[in-house]
């Protein structure tokens, strides 16, 4: 089903050829890449998963926590004490090339070392359960970090997948098998135009040995 | 340099300032979609990386985290906030594996 109209010629043949060679190179090295790259993505979607419920459940036991806090300590005094904040994380974001995706790698620093910088307000006023709700928060942020570079990369690799396997179907489906067909057509046609010539030749040379020899009339 | 922003109601993220995280909270989802864009759009020195917005706020920013998707930066990660656990995080992992592989093939087993 040559679909398209060719010039059965032995140029476009050759140009076609060498096209399938590149095409089918192409079509081996894609379907590579998105192998690997499917494998690379189910292990960070499960990295993904276990992290996501780790810090569900984290961010669940600190909003209790901060609950708790809330009610024993006036809204207010509440309000005051995690105004001015000491601690202040800041991100070194790079990339890593995976399969040709850029995904994130992000390396967070806090400003001060010190880890008791995040309780921000004088112990005097407020009650224990403030603490313990901040620490409680204070203690999934890693996973929080790792969630996120992971998440996102997860998206970034899931597009290109979506990508490169298209254009492997593509390749595989439609490019290719158009090509070939292609190809055939032009072959067959050149031997035919190669047969059509022989005959003709045989019809004249036995034209021209009749007329030399009058074989028929013998 | 990045900075981290976490963006909802009130309640939910107040803790995260204690943290060192630059939080915004927001009253509505009008005001979250205009806080949202601004935090996402910020560029140089002052960019932030991620966004962690909680689930509610994001339950009705979908289009403007759509546009996210496809970008470097910022990384947009729902949060559960103090209403609880509504699943759409995970919901956003199971799209990407839907997006990916064609089918769910992670999530089924526990469904």
């Amino acid at each position: 089903m040559a679909s398209t109209h060719v010039n059965p010629t032995r140029m476009e043949l050759t140009r076609l050829k060498k096209k399938l060679v590149t095409a089918v190179r192409g079509h081996k090295l894609l379907k590579d890449k998105r192998d690997e790259l499917m494998r690379q993505f189910l292990e960070m979607v499960k990295e993904n998963k276990a992290l996501r419920e780790r810090v569900e459940k984290g961010i669940e036991a600190a909003n209790r926590n901060f609950l708790l806090a809330r009610a024993s300590t006036p809204g207010a005094v509440l309000d005051v004490a995690l105004m001015a904040p000491k601690q202040e994380v800041t991100l070194e974001a790079g990339m890593k090339n995976v399969m040709s995706v850029e995904i994130p790698v992000l390396k967070a620093k806090t400003r001060t070392a010190d880890p008791n910088d995040i309780y921000s307000y004088g112990f005097a006023f407020t009650s224990g359960d403030l603490d313990m709700a901040v620490k409680s928060l204070s203690d999934v942020l890693p996973d929080m970090l790792r969630l996120a570079e992971v998440e996102k990369s997860c998206q970034l690799m899931a597009a290109e997948i979506e990508k490169t396997r298209r254009r492997v179907n593509a390749l595989e489906h439609v490019m290719i098998p158009e090509m070939q067909e292609n190809i055939r057509y032009i072959t067959m046609k050149l031997d035919e135009n190669e047969r059509s010539t022989q005959i003709r030749l045989m019809k004249v040379k036995d034209m021209m040995l009749e007329e030399a020899h009058h074989y028929s009339q013998k | 340099m990045y900075k981290i922003a976490v963006i909802g109601e009130r309640d939910s993220i107040y803790g995260f300032a204690a943290l060192g995280l630059s939080i915004y909270p927001v009253e509505d989802a009008q005001e979250g979609a205009r806080v949202f864009r601004r935090l996402a759009e910020q560029e140089g020195e002052r960019r932030y990386a991620v966004i962690y917005i909680t689930e509610s706020l994001a339950a009705q920013l979908e289009e403007e985290i759509e546009k996210c998707r496809s970008q470097k930066f910022p990384a947009v990660i729902p949060i559960p906030g103090i209403a609880g656990n509504t699943g759409a995080g995970m919901r956003a992992v199971k799209k990407s594996v839907e997006q990916a592989v064609g089918s769910d093939i992670i999530f089924n087993e526990d469904e």
